[in-house]
């Protein structure tokens, strides 16, 4: 399908259009609105996407660090909140997780480094539906305006968890928070879900139409393939949560009873009766379980990129590789219901779903033998990029590790409620992801502004978050183990706990300090915006198209032209090749004269 | 030996002629229903759960059924069959505009003609056929109401009111765009772009035309 030009039945078009469409094709807007603020250039958009992502991040990042304070000292009035009531607490913990799944780790990987450079890696000039790329970005952007709303209406955000389960999320009265932050929690989910569907509906079109002569899909860049199998799993999991939020809403606002028992709150029967609460946790997690593997393959794809980049040799098993995206995406949908061992489901059912999700470790562990096999015997040069794929790969292996434990029911019920879940998805879902975004951001860092980031800061930033991370969260797991529950807002007072406190307050400290090695990459990226060293058009000498063009790329991209692909994106040490990379458009092996 | 060459191979990129962006339109389109598709597999799946769940009678202390099946108003047949003929129409809409489309290309070699149009305007046909089936199940649902069925009376009745409400607002999403296919050809805006418009929207319609008879089987058969 790629590279075609003519479907099954062709009409020409007349020649004035033609002409018109060629002149727009290659000229960029000039006007400040137009170029920058509802721009149709991919490029910009994927920036948009990024910035929107990186002022969330902070945001959520705020918020677990007013949580961490108050966990060790509950009695201190915290900046904007004062004294912190368990609700409060609470629902700090409901808006840094929706915050950091959706706006963070949904966001930057697929909508910022994915629309900016999926295009550029096949070769198109653009996305396959501008005006509909626009319009994804902006229906985000209101998502996360509402969502920030929630903080800011009587009776502030809600504090029913990240996961919103019902009948807690489904009844007004059931808390502060409840009342109209939540309705807002809902509706800015369900914009953000229409926006995520617009964006995969275009990355799986202009995966599959737009690709550049002789990029065929097995030519294509192992993060064009994450950011592919990406969408499609959004395209599959935001219409059930988006379908879950709608049932919720009517619940809440109409008197149905979806989710809802007969239930009584405050002793007042809510009017509610029959309905299900786990029909809302398998909508959830149906979506849910998808979304781990939404945040974490753009990542998986880079770091198959950069260390085959920063090592100088091709991939290990690229067939490999993409056979293992394809089957962590297709398994994804099969073990939502690991999230539920605790809900008194059935021990047949619930050992179904344990098994598939042993499973899924076949396809990661192929992708981990495979990273250690690129790298193996390579010569690599330990740039900011590979330093954080290199960071990427020790969370995933880390985090994984924890898999097992959780995917056995009788382990689960044991931790399920403990500081061992928080510990093994942060790992493996959360900071792993961040570290695709950071290894993202330095290695096209380049491209994207023309100018290198700061490499010393850069080296600085990353120690204090892979030294900060483990931290963090390897002493979650022993919380857990010895039996600290999660989501308690306040545990000092606690006799069978006192022993683990001072471990809290190693995490606290731990927080404070990775948190403020984060402002070294915050000033790292805007003083390298300026006054970075200028970047050549191929810093990394590596071989996928996006080193091909000008740096920044011109606004179709390629000015006018499509490069023709020859090779395959990890020709690295090639025998008999003048340099030890070839480029994917390079003609490649010539007859001997 | 062999030898590298490092020069790149690069072709001009001119604008996606007709055919291109009409499999564009139509592969997107295709895309674009999978989730619309998820959306009403969760639906039928929550229909399904919900009918089968008992509930607590605070009275007796027992677990009894709450699932009081809805009688569905027979306008909703009278509507079922307005829509199906207005994707008969809406795709003698389609074929009609890409008549007009391959007339136009035609017309500009000297010498050839393709003869008459046809000037049946199955377009504004499809789109008032649409407005009446969309205003048909407003009515529907005041047929309900009135014979005492509200959105939160039972949960039969809440997806009925569900169901025929999303479905109702897609619609009016392929409304929307049959309107500005129709705007456009007021206007006189380029007929390429207009029949990828109408031949796209007419795929969508068929969609929902089909997806409606799933729904009405659902509610009357599965209740």
């Amino acid at each position: 399908m790629a590279g075609g030009t003519g479907g099954g039945e062709t009409i020409t078009m007349s020649t004035h259009e033609s002409a018109v469409q060629a002149a727009h094709a290659h000229a960029g807007p000039q006007g400040f609105i137009r170029k920058w603020v509802f721009s149709l250039d991919h490029k910009v958009i994927g920036l948009q996407y990024y910035f929107l992502a990186l002022v969330a991040v902070f945001v959520g990042m705020f918020l677990s660090l007013l949580m961490r304070i108050h966990l060790v000292w509950p009695t201190v009035a915290l900046p904007l909140l004062g004294d912190i009531r368990p609700e409060t607490y609470l629902t700090l913990v409901t808006m840094h997780g929706t915050i950091m799944v959706f706006f963070v780790l949904t966001t930057a990987p697929q909508g910022g480094f994915g629309n900016y450079f999926l295009p550029i890696q096949i070769g198109a000039p653009d996305m396959a539906f501008p005006v509909l790329n626009m319009l994804s970005f902006w229906t985000t952007f209101a998502g996360f305006i509402v969502m920030i709303a929630a903080f800011f209406v009587a009776g502030g955000a809600p504090l029913h968890g990240w996961t919103g389960y019902a009948p807690l999320s489904a009844v007004q009265s059931t808390g502060p928070g409840e009342g109209l932050g939540a309705d807002l929690w809902i509706i800015s989910i369900a914009i953000f879900c229409i926006g995520a569907l617009m964006g995969a509906l275009n990355f799986i079109t202009t995966t599959l139409d737009m690709r550049a002569k002789g990029m065929t899909m097995m030519r294509m860049p192992l993060t064009v393939w994450a950011w592919f199998v990406t969408a499609i799993l959004g395209l599959l999991a935001f219409g059930v949560l988006l379908s879950a939020g709608i049932l919720l809403l009517m619940d809440r606002n109409l008197g149905t009873s979806f989710y809802v028992p007969l239930i009584t709150v405050n002793g007042q029967l809510t009017g509610h009766k029959g309905g299900s609460p786990l029909l809302w946790q398998h909508l959830f997690w149906f979506f849910g379980h998808p979304e781990v593997y939404i945040a974490i393959l753009p990542a998986m794809g880079l770091a198959s990129q950069l260390l085959s980049v920063f090592s100088r040799k091709p991939i290990f098993g690229y067939k490999a590789m993409v056979y293992a995206i394809l089957g962590i995406g297709f398994l994804g949908f099969m073990v939502w219901g690991h999230h539920m061992f605790m809900s008194g489901m059935s021990p047949y059912t619930a050992f179904a779903f344990s098994i598939m999700t042993m499973g899924i470790g076949v396809p990661s562990a192929i992708k981990t033998f495979n990273w250690l096999g690129t790298i193996w015997g390579g010569r690599i040069r330990f740039d900011s990029p590979m330093l954080f794929a290199i960071g990427f790969v020790s969370l995933f292996v880390s985090g994984g590790i924890s898999g097992p434990f959780l995917a056995q029911p009788v382990l689960d019920i044991q931790l399920h409620d403990t500081y061992f879940v928080p510990g093994h998805f942060h790992l493996i879902m959360g900071v792993a992801s961040i570290f695709g975004i950071f290894a993202a951001t330095y290695y096209w860092f380049p491209k994207m502004f023309g100018r290198m980031m700061n490499e010393s800061m850069a080296r600085w930033h990353f120690w204090f978050s892979f030294i900060g991370t483990y931290a963090i969260f390897m002493p979650m797991h022993y919380l857990g183990m010895a039996g600290m529950p999660r989501r308690y807002s306040q545990m000092t007072e606690v006799a069978y706990l006192h022993n683990l406190i001072p471990l809290q307050k190693f995490i606290t400290y731990a927080a404070f300090i990775t948190i403020a090695g984060q402002l070294i990459f915050l000033v790292n990226l805007f003083w390298s915006m300026f006054k970075g060293k200028k970047a050549v058009d191929n810093p990394w000498e590596a071989t996928t198209l996006e080193w091909t063009t000008a740096t920044p790329p011109p606004h179709d991209n390629f000015g006018g032209h499509t490069p023709v692909v020859h090779n395959g994106p990890y020709e690295y040490g090639v025998p008999g090749a003048p340099r030890d990379y070839v480029m994917q458009s390079d003609p490649g092996i010539e007859p001997a004269h | 030996m062999a030898s590298f060459s490092t020069t790149a191979t690069i072709i001009d990129s001119g604008p996606p002629d007709y055919g291109t962006r009409l499999r564009r339109a139509r592969l997107g389109l295709l895309v674009a229903l999978t989730p619309v598709l998820m959306l009403f597999v969760s639906f039928t799946s929550a229909y399904v759960v919900r009918q089968g769940l008992p509930t607590l009678d605070p009275r007796t202390a027992t677990l009894v059924r709450d699932w009081i099946p809805v009688t569905l108003p027979k306008l909703l047949l009278i509507n079922t069959g307005v829509l199906v003929l207005s994707s008969l129409f809406m795709e003698l809409a389609r074929r009609q505009v890409r008549g007009e489309a391959a007339r136009e290309s035609a017309d500009s070699i000297p010498g050839v003609s393709l003869g008459g149009e046809n000037k049946i305007p199955w377009l504004a046909m499809t789109l008032v056929l649409g407005v009446i089936f969309l205003f048909g199940q407003w009515m529907a649902w005041r047929q309900l109401a009135a014979s005492g069925f509200y959105v939160a009376t039972t949960p039969s009745s809440s997806f009925v009111y569900l169901l025929t409400g999303t479905h109702a607002v897609h619609l009016l999403g392929g409304v929307l765009a049959l309107c500005s296919a129709g705007v456009a050809s007021l206007l006189g805006l380029s007929l390429t772009r207009r029949s990828i418009v109408v031949d796209v929207t007419a795929w969508y319609w068929h969609f929902m035309a089909g997806l409606w008879v799933y729904i009405l089987c659902l509610l009357e058969f599965a209740s």
